[in-house]
This record gives structure tokens, C-alpha cells and sequence, in this order.
């Protein structure tokens, strides 16, 4: 479970996220949606534990990740905006290399190791340089890093950019088939690929959500990608503006 | 610690499939060889000319002084200019590509970061200390040097190479661009070299302080076979200053 409360970020005089708050259960994939420069990364990294906020708490798995960060980090799997390879390591000894830093025992990296090449499709790949893999490859090795000590909380930057057609199918299967157990939040600029593996989507715009609703709750008829962009439209959002308001504004502003 | 240590490993090996580790041992251990040429060379030939003139000055020729002393001051100079380029990656690399974002969520305390990126670099330039052994083990076959003396002096630059790299890893923690890093720490460690310049002066107050700070003066005790406490003291203090500022430097990108 990851929950957001009030997340603030400014850099100097820019304020990059304002207040962002949201939640996501265990078993859910939230997708996280928003123009470039919308807080989407910033965000992620405060969740991460990568920088903290100025103000505001994360907490995953109900551990704070500023005042508990390494436990909270243990928990959380985590793939950035660039796959974060050492060019001039091989795939193989890279994995290993994060296990251990993740905290796996010696004797069950073996285990792991073999499992996550196998469902990031990276088997014939293991004993290559992960400075000479496309960048399709450096995403799934990216995604297998992320996934080696068998997080219950992933937290993905744009895990399906630079990838073709056939391996963005494969990865949000990958992506769908680890939901059942584990809390999932993915930033995305893909709009149908939140329709197809996302429970909830978060959009956020100018560093404030402007949206969070679950997907199933989206009334019949109305495209995410009207909703995305009626979101992002509007004008800064009064607090008080329930998610269901706004959807029927959209709907409204749209139909 | 555990993490320290693979950290470490994995620094010690990325020397080693890079090119630059075999470029900067290279150039180690060309130029000493050079200088041990060099040094042996005139001390043959002044051990003749001494020999002929028979005055007996040529029993106090000491291989120690003559060549040990000067090859090791040469090679000192020489790291100097080597431990920037072994250094500068360690933490500007991993910030320009990304790595550092990995670094700095996995559950390692940024403590635990630095003594891996300072044990691994130190290893690599112990090894390269260890290989300019070879140059006592000829003389020592030929010659009769003090092997104790040789002994302090190897362990001076050891002391020296290493609080060498703990200034390179503070200067690379503090850019993302290495040429960047290796300057700067090329840069403080001359100074480090030559601060108590102002001192052989002899009119600032500062001057036994300006003595203390500089690197030559503890390290020629050791060359000169003298192991004090004081001096080990001294390279310790520099090496924690620098390794509590990189740690400080580090943690304090998480707040930028």
C-alpha cells in the first residue's frame, strides 16, 4: 500500500508538486498520468525515497519513507524514467549486484535471478553487456532489477517507453500478472495502456491532482483520453471539487 | 557492512574492464621504472667515480637515500595526478547515468555507499602501490638495502595514495561531470603539497600549522624510515575528514 498525504516539492522558487495526496491498495495497478512536467517523476522519486519532500508524508506499507526509509525502501521495487544499468557490467553480474543491495539472502538469488530473466523475457540476454542492449532490453533488465527481491510495492517510471509494439504487450502482461499481490504505481503517457492494466488512475497537472478515481467507476461511454484532457484543461481545481463533479463536468464539457 | 563490501567489489571490478585502470597502471609503472632507471644509473655511476677517487667516501653510499627515497618522492608526485583520474568517476558517473537514482532507493545507508566506493578505489590503488614493489625486489637482489626502511616508506605512500583517493571521492560527489572532479581534487591535493611553502618563509605565524597540513612533510618521515604516530594520525585525519564529507555531500544531493 503506498499513501501520499499532502506531498509537497518546491526547487528553489519553483514548486513542482503542490499538495498532492492520493492512495493505492494492494492488488491495484494505479496508473499515474499527467503532461510532461506535471510533478510525475518528482513524485516518484519522493516515493522512493530517492529525495524527500518539503512537506507532506509517503508512507509504504504504513513506514514512513523519510523516518523508516530503509526498511520502507526494502519494500519497494523501483524502475526510473532511464533504466539505471551500469553500462560496462554484464546482465547477469548487474542483477546479482542489486540482490545483494536490495537485501536478498545469498542462497535465494539464484532463485530469483532465474525467475525474474524468465518473465522479463531476458534469457538469452544474461550474458551480455548491458551498455550494448537496445533500449528495449535495457527496459527489461530495468523492469528485472526492479523486480529481483519480490517487492510488494513496484513503482514504475514509463516502464513500456522505447519498447516495440510486441515487448509493450508483453511487459504490461508482465505488469498485469504481478498485480494480484503487490501495490503498483506507473507513470504513463500512453492513455489506453491505463485503460487496459490500470484498477485507478491518478492525473495530476501543474503539480496538483486533478483527477483520482478508480476505472471501473468511469461512466459507460465517456474515453479516458476526454477525461485526461478535460482534467488537464481546467483551470487550477478548488479542493472542494469531488472526482465524481468533475467527471460529470467532462462528461458534460464533452458529450 | 556487508553492503560496504559488495559495493566495494563491484567498484574493483568495474577498474578493471574499463580501459583507464590499465592505462593508469600503465603509466605507473612506466614512469617508475623510468625513475629507477634513472636514479640507479647515477648512483652506479657516482658509486664508480667515488670508488676511484678512494677516500672512502663511497662507503657511505647508501641505496636507501639514493635511489628508494627519490624513486618514491617521483612516484609520489605521479599519484598525484593518478588518483584524480582513478577517483573522479565513482560518484559523477553514476549521477550523469542514472545509476546514482538506483544508489540512493536501494536499502543502503549512504554511509555504507561511500566505504564501498572508498575500499574498492583504495584496493585498486593499493594494487598499484603493491606492483611498484618490484623495485626494492631488484635492488634487493643485486644490492643490500634496508628492507625496513623500504618497508616505512611503502607504507608512507600507501598511507599517502589512499588518503589521496578519500579527497578524489569528496570531489567527485560534488559534480556530475568527472573532468570536473578530477581537476578540483588534482587541484587540492598540490595544494595539499605545497602549503607549507609560505612557511620555509619563515615570517607567518601560521607556519607551524602551514607544516602540519603538508603532505610532504609526514610523508618524507615515513620515506625516511621514521614511522611516527603522529603522521599515520595525520594521513587517518585526512581520510576521515574527507570520507565524513563525501558522506555529508551525498546526502545532502538527496536534498537539493
Amino acid at each position: 500500500m503506498i499513501e501520499v498525504k499532502d506531498l509537497t516539492k518546491t526547487y528553489g522558487n519553483f514548486t513542482a508538486v503542490n499538495g498532492i495526496s492520493f492512495k493505492a491498495e494492494r492488488g491495484q495497478i494505479l496508473g499515474f498520468l499527467g503532461p510532461n512536467g506535471a510533478g510525475k517523476t518528482t513524485t516518484m522519486r519522493i516515493i522512493t525515497g530517492f529525495m524527500p519532500a518539503t512537506s507532506g508524508t509517503v508512507t509504504v506499507d504504513n513506514l514512513d519513507i523519510f523516518s523508516q526509509s530503509l526498511e520502507a525502501r526494502r519494500r519497494i521495487g523501483y524502475l526510473p524514467e532511464n533504466p539505471p544499468l551500469y553500462s560496462d557490467m554484464r546482465v547477469e553480474a548487474y542483477l546479482r549486484f542489486v540482490a545483494k543491495l536490495r537485501g536478498l539472502a545469498r542462497s535465494k538469488i539464484d532463485e530469483a535471478l532465474e525467475h525474474v530473466v524468465a518473465i522479463c523475457g531476458l534469457t538469452d540476454y544474461s550474458s551480455r553487456i548491458c551498455g550494448q542492449l537496445s533500449k528495449g532490453y535495457r527496459q527489461r533488465v530495468g523492469l528485472a532489477q526492479a523486480l529481483i527481491h519480490d517487492p510488494p510495492v513496484l513503482v514504475l517510471d514509463e516502464p513500456t517507453i522505447g519498447l516495440d509494439p510486441r515487448q509493450i504487450r508483453e511487459i504490461r502482461g508482465v505488469i498485469r500478472g504481478l498485480a494480484s499481490d503487490r501495490t503498483i504505481v506507473l507513470s504513463t503517457h500512453i492513455l489506453p495502456e491505463v485503460s487496459q492494466i490500470c484498477d485507478k488512475v491518478v492525473i495530476i497537472n501543474d503539480g496538483q491532482v486533478v483527477l483520482e478515481e478508480n476505472l471501473g467507476q468511469l461512466p459507460a461511454g465517456t474515453s479516458l483520453e476526454d477525461v485526461f484532457l478535460g482534467a488537464i484543461s481546467k483551470e487550477r481545481r478548488v479542493d472542494a471539487v469531488s472526482a465524481e463533479e468533475t467527471l460529470e463536468e467532462v462528461g458534460a464539457g464533452h458529450s | 557492512m556487508r553492503n560496504a563490501l559488495t559495493i566495494a567489489g563491484k567498484e574493483l571490478q568495474g577498474y578493471f574492464v574499463q580501459p583507464v585502470a590499465y592505462v593508469v597502471m600503465t603509466v605507473f609503472m612506466v614512469l617508475g621504472g623510468w625513475f629507477f632507471f634513472a636514479l640507479l644509473s647515477r648512483f652506479n655511476l657516482l658509486l664508480q667515480m667515488y670508488s676511484a677517487a678512494q677516500n672512502g667516501a663511497a662507503e657511505r653510499f647508501n641505496l636507501n637515500q639514493m635511489v628508494i627515497e627519490p624513486l618514491l618522492h617521483n612516484l609520489a608526485i605521479v599519484l598525484v595526478i593518478l588518483v584524480p583520474a582513478i577517483t573522479m568517476r565513482s560518484f559523477a558517473e553514476e549521477k550523469r547515468t542514472g545509476t546514482y537514482e538506483l544508489l540512493l532507493t536501494v536499502p543502503v545507508r549512504t554511509a555504507e555507499i561511500v566505504a564501498g566506493k572508498f575500499i574498492g578505489a583504495a584496493a585498486f590503488v593499493l594494487i598499484m602501490i603493491a606492483l611498484a614493489g618490484i623495485f626494492p625486489l631488484i635492488l634487493a637482489m643485486f644490492g643490500n638495502p634496508e628492507l625496513g626502511v623500504i618497508g616505512a616508506g611503502y607504507l608512507g605512500m600507501a598511507f599517502l595514495a589512499v588518503s589521496f583517493v578519500a579527497v578524489g571521492l569528496f570531489t567527485s560527489s560534488l559534480t556530475q561531470n568527472q573532468i570536473i572532479a578530477a581537476i578540483t581534487c588534482f587541484g587540492g591535493l598540490l595544494l595539499l603539497y605545497v602549503i607549507s611553502w609560505p612557511a620555509d618563509v619563515g615570517n607567518t605565524a601560521f607556519a607551524p600549522l602551514l607544516r602540519y597540513l603538508s603532505l610532504p612533510e609526514h610523508f618524507s618521515q615515513m620515506v625516511s624510515g621514521i614511522i611516527d604516530t603522529s603522521d599515520i594520525v595525520y594521513f587517518l585525519s585526512v581520510i576521515l575528514v574527507a570520507l565524513f564529507l563525501t558522506q555529508r555531500a551525498v546526502e545532502s544531493a538527496r536534498w537539493r
